[in-house]
């Protein structure tokens, strides 16, 4: 069961920053998708493989060989923030 | 504006050989400009450049002069692609979605993007960033999700086709919605690649258009393995032999949460099948209960991870800068919808520590059994398709399902087990109660849309609901 | 003393690859502008799709046979989900259940003898953009991304912590350097091409973990801090905690990074983009391009030429100086077509031979920071001298002028010695000689011109013995005949 301390603790984990009002918004929503998840508890799959790719396919490859990257400004002109070429990100500490 | 798309694509070329497709297109986007139903969010301006050079130089391609609309999770090079979220706002990429290059090689006028659930998360349109499609058939009720605007694009006439993702349904439920045909293919057939990503392994770009011909045609131009994306498939290698048996299974499960009027238009059809010599019998698949339980913890997995990208440095909405972990969760906090958020931190959850094993892993078990279900019913019991409805219900009202998250989950009931499956499947429409049209839906063998599109056209040409779209148009 | 437990995580850039693991931007990016080597896949773009690149997979099989490991039947890529400013798409493609091999284990020589060090797994992944941080990353207002390194084609190498110094690291470092130089798939002297994360705990005390090291030296340097700093807290009876360390390179010092509630939940997941890998069978074909490895060539060394082992082990610390010991060693000067050199009668010790590549060569290159195969001092001209040096014709101080004069300014030994004055004596010398031996000899000189034939070669001698053997005999000849 989650509370709503646990819910913090996954928007922590996902990176969302959630509001109070969010937070008693969410919980008991979400506490709904998971007796929803919770369904599939009672099947039984002890011996049944997972799906890794729905028609079981393997070995897919590209050989090595170099093909040309985005021209010009193209990599970085979405970037809102850039500088000399450079990406700009948030600073670390 | 004239009906120039009531015959669909057949009857759309003469305009374009006579030279006609600049005259057209230039009163189509007029039209798209009145924004009636909010189906688009970004509007190709050069189009009308685009059918003046058609006219200039006739080019060839199977969809030469045709006006395409685009659902905005498709990558279109110099186009704005948002998804339907405030966080890819001012986002264009600097490349074409695969199909996107596939439909300008065929001569395709890309003539807008379409509105949709916030990336795709949705039964109704209404998660969108820039407000709710509304349903061509009754402007206060929902067309439909996720693929909503492309959807209620081709049922308004505002394009004479459109494309679609399909996720756990985002393409057959607004077809089916707002009374069009729509096609799922199956995993693989079409490539991904540039499509933008909420459930890798269940999701795939769809058609739409006002008959089911003129979905399979545009299904028909973005088929085909792509080496860019490694789950597309080569068909031939893994088609079966394509077998008639003359009979289709009728998946009677749930039906008694299904609404009454759709029930009785889907069986209409079922009888309409039969007199035309198609049989039927009532299958019962074992593991299909768990279908949607497995396909959400999947779909809401996978897309908490996709969706781990959005933080504002390489594109899309920035913030403040402050530390980094303060700039992502701020950004994120501001940038993503509530159904968004929602399914993020569930799919968070469900991978979490202790977790994984309990939810994921086990819901790709599941996933097994299911396929396996199918692939029985359709090999002992000699089926060429399985029927349902699309959707248990009729179109719902604009705001009547969205505070209520579980109750739109459970509306996908008849779709998600296809997703879960990657069989390919058709939406079309059976029927009309109180004015709102209601859809059915045939599943087939992998690989082999040709049977169910078949199934289809032997159906549409021997009833009129196709037709009463173009009454719109 | 306590007893000290080392185990790396060492991630190995396959930078011979021509393009990166999951697109096909190339991995020549190292003196290029920022983000000129990227596309939609390795910035993260929405919309793109990896694709797995063959070769890194047998790459990847190729380093964990040599490592002895065992390859897994099925392989998987998974994503390990985590945020940091330097990761494009939130995740990183990587390993976690079936990696590519396991089981593994590589000896090390240490002070105490030859030690089996085992390797737990080997995994690929891809390598995270690069970060720039001016004015140091604690005060820096921003980070600066680069791209170009993103999605390069890394393996990952776990050992279990059985390192029981610093030292024993390093070394373990310096021979998985040298084995992954020698399969082909590695240039250690490329810039971040190798980074290693190392565990280090004390017996009684929690592990902490050192990232990111970029050198072996500072890999031996940071876990010795560590290990002082750990001895010095459990002195006193501070407890140990379990936390992540960065090493500052400037300082010689770890500062704690993370000492957050717990380990990173990277909620791992297999990755829906990528089908399963079953690559197992690849292994017999791959086996095929493993070359003779670092020990059996030690071992083939002390028996087949008969050196020290020291020396061997040196000169096999290197590939491509094993391969020159060993033409050196194997040939003459004379060359034929097609083929680099014959194989003649041995002309110079092998003994001789390593010791000089050992002691003198190697630390000759060291000093200029270069490598034997793009040194100017190609295999023939060591061979030269040598012969040269072996038969007396040149002193060992000469033959190490010549040595250096090559690697600096290029040019031919044989000119060198004669421009320089080493070896063989110019004419005008000779004449001096010849001189001083014709007054010397008037006996022998009279016989001469009795026509006494072996009085000529009397002379010769004589001037020859005079000269060590240096002076030309044509122009001995010619001297005499003229003087007498
Ligand atoms: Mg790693
Ligand atoms: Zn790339």
């Amino acid at each position: 069961m989650i509370d709503e301390e646990d819910l913090r603790q996954i928007a922590r984990l996902a990176k969302i920053e959630l509001n109070d009002e969010e937070v008693k918004e969410f919980s008991p929503q979400i506490r709904s998708i998971l007796a929803l998840f919770d369904e599939i508890d009672e099947v039984e799959t002890e011996d049944v493989e997972p799906t890794f790719h729905v028609f079981g396919l393997k070995n897919v490859f590209r050989e090595d060989a170099a093909s040309p990257s985005l021209a010009g400004e193209d990599a970085i002109k979405n970037a809102p923030k850039k500088e000399r070429g450079y990406i700009e990100g948030p600073k670390i500490m | 504006m004239k009906n120039y798309f009531k015959d669909g694509i057949k009857g759309f070329r003469h305009f374009v050989e006579d030279g006609e497709t600049e005259e057209v297109t230039r009163r189509l986007m007029d039209k798209i400009k009145e924004n009636r139903f909010n189906a688009y969010i970004t509007v190709c301006e050069d189009a009308i450049e685009r059918a003046r050079e058609i006219d200039k130089n006739e080019g060839d391609g199977r969809l030469l002069g045709m006006p395409i609309a685009v659902k905005d999770n498709l990558s279109t090079r110099g186009v704005e692609t948002t998804c339907a979220s405030k966080i890819l706002r001012g986002y264009v990429p600097p490349y074409d979605a695969a199909v996107v290059e596939r439909l300008k090689e065929e001569g395709a006028i890309i003539v807008g993007k379409t509105n949709m659930d916030e990336f795709a998360m949705g039964t109704t349109t209404e998660t969108s960033f820039f407000g709710p499609t509304r349903n061509p058939w009754d402007e206060d009720r929902v067309p439909g999700g996720s693929s909503g605007g492309s959807a209620a694009a081709v049922a308004s006439g505002e394009c004479i086709a459109s494309l679609g993702t399909d996720t756990g349904g985002s393409v057959r439920c607004p077809a089916s919605f707002c009374g069009i045909s729509g096609i799922k293919p199956t995993y693989g057939l079409v490539s991904r690649y540039g499509l933008i990503a909420y459930s890798n392994s269940l999701e795939c770009v769809g058609t739409m258009g006002s008959s089911i011909e003129d979905a399979s045609l545009l299904l028909d131009v973005i088929s085909g393995k792509d080496s860019r994306d490694s789950t597309s498939i080569d068909p031939a290698l893994y088609r079966l032999p394509s077998e008639k048996f003359g009979k289709i299974g009728v998946l009677t499960q749930f039906f008694d949460g299904v609404e009454e009027d759709v029930l009785k238009h889907v069986w209409n059809a079922i009888h309409k099948l039969e007199d035309l010599g198609i049989e039927y019998e009532e299958i019962d698949l074992p593991n299909l209960r768990y279908a949607l339980s497995s396909y959400y913890i999947i779909a809401m997995s996978e897309a908490s991870s996709n969706l781990a990208r959005y933080d504002g440095v390489r594109y899309g909405l920035r913030g403040k800068d402050l530390d980094w972990d303060t700039t992502f969760s701020r950004i994120r906090a501001e940038g993503f919808g509530k159904e968004v958020k929602r399914r993020i931190l569930m799919g968070t959850f469900s991978l979490s520590a202790g977790y994984y094993g309990k939810y994921y892993l086990k819901a790709l078990k599941v996933r097994n059994l299911i396929i396996k279900d199918f692939e029985r019913a359709f090999r002992k019991r000699k089926l060429d398709a399985i029927v349902s409805p699309t959707m248990p219900y009729k179109p719902f009202k604009l705001g009547e399902k969205i505070e209520d998250p579980i109750s739109m989950y459970l509306s996908d009931i008849y779709t998600v087990p296809v997703n879960l499956t990657g069989l390919p499947s058709v939406s079309i429409p059976c029927g009309f109660s109180e004015g709102l049209p209601i859809g059915i839906q045939l599943i087939g063998r992998a690989f082999d849309e040709e049977t169910i599109i078949n199934i289809a056209k032997i159906y549409e040409e021997n009833t009129d609901h196709q037709k009463k779209v173009s009454g719109l148009l | 003393m306590n007893d000290i437990m080392i185990g790396l995580e060492v991630h190995v850039q396959l930078n011979k690859l021509k393009s990166k693991l999951f697109c096909g931007c190339s991995t020549d990016y190292q003196d290029e502008e920022p983000n000129t080597h990227t596309c939609p896949v390795c910035l993260g773009l929405p919309g793109a799709l990896p694709v797995i690149n063959k070769r890194a997979v047998e790459c990847g099989i190729k380093v964990a046979l040599a490592l002895n490991c065992e390859v897994l039947e099925q392989t998987l890529f998974y994503r390990k989900n985590y945020f940091y400013p330097d990761l494009p798409k939130g995740f990183q493609i990587s390993q976690y259940d079936f990696p590519l091999a396991v089981n593994g284990k590589m000896s090390v020589e240490t002070d105490r003898g030859e030690k089996i060090i085992r390797i737990n797994r080997v995994h690929m992944e891809e390598d995270p953009a690069r970060m720039i941080h001016e004015g140091g990353i604690e005060y820096s207002r921003h980070s600066l991304i680069d791209y170009n390194r993103s999605g390069m084609a890394l393996l990952e190498i776990v050992t279990e912590p059985d390192l029981k110094s610093p030292k024993e690291a390093r070394r373990f470092l310096d021979k998985l350097r040298s084995i992954l130089e020698y399969l082909d798939v590695f240039d250690g002297d490329l810039e971040g091409a190798m980074r290693v994360d190392s565990n280090i705990s004390l017996a009684g005390g929690d592990r902490a973990e050192v990232k990111n090291i970029s050198s072996h030296k500072g890999v031996e340097k940071a876990l010795s801090y560590e290990a002082t700093r750990q001895k010095n807290l459990l002195r006193r009876n501070i407890k140990i905690t379990q936390e992540t360390r960065h090493y500052d390179e400037e300082r010689g010092i770890t500062i704690s990074m993370r000492t957050k509630e717990g380990e990173e939940d990277y909620r791992y997941f297999p990755e829906p983009d990528l089908p399963p890998m079953s690559v197992k069978s690849w292994t017999e074909r791959l086996k095929d391009e493993i070359p003779e490895l670092p020990d059996a060539k030690i071992r083939r060394f002390v028996e087949e030429y008969g050196v020290k082992e020291n020396h061997a082990r040196s000169l096999t610390s290197d590939i491509e100086i094993a391969d020159y010991f060993e033409i050196v060693c194997k040939s003459s000067i004379c060359t034929i077509p097609h083929q680099k050199v014959v194989r003649m009668a041995r002309e110079i010790d092998p003994n001789m031979a390593a010791s000089w590549i050992v002691d003198v060569l190697k630390g000759e290159l060291n000093y200029r920071g270069m490598k034997i195969g793009r040194s100017p001092l190609t295999e023939d001209k060591t061979i030269k001298i040598l012969k040269d040096l072996s038969s007396g014709k040149i002193t060992e101080k000469n033959a190490v002028e010549i040595i250096r004069e090559i690697l600096d300014k290029g040019g031919d030994p044989e000119e060198i010695m004669r421009r320089r004055g080493f070896g063989r004596l110019d004419r005008s010398e000779t004449e001096i000689l010849v001189k001083k031996v014709i007054e010397g000899n008037p006996k022998v000189v009279e016989d001469y011109h009795k026509k006494k034939k072996r009085a000529l070669n009397f002379l010769v001698g004589r001037v020859m013995a005079l000269s060590k053997g240096k002076s030309d005999p044509k122009d001995v000849n010619e001297l005499l005949e003229k003087y007498l």
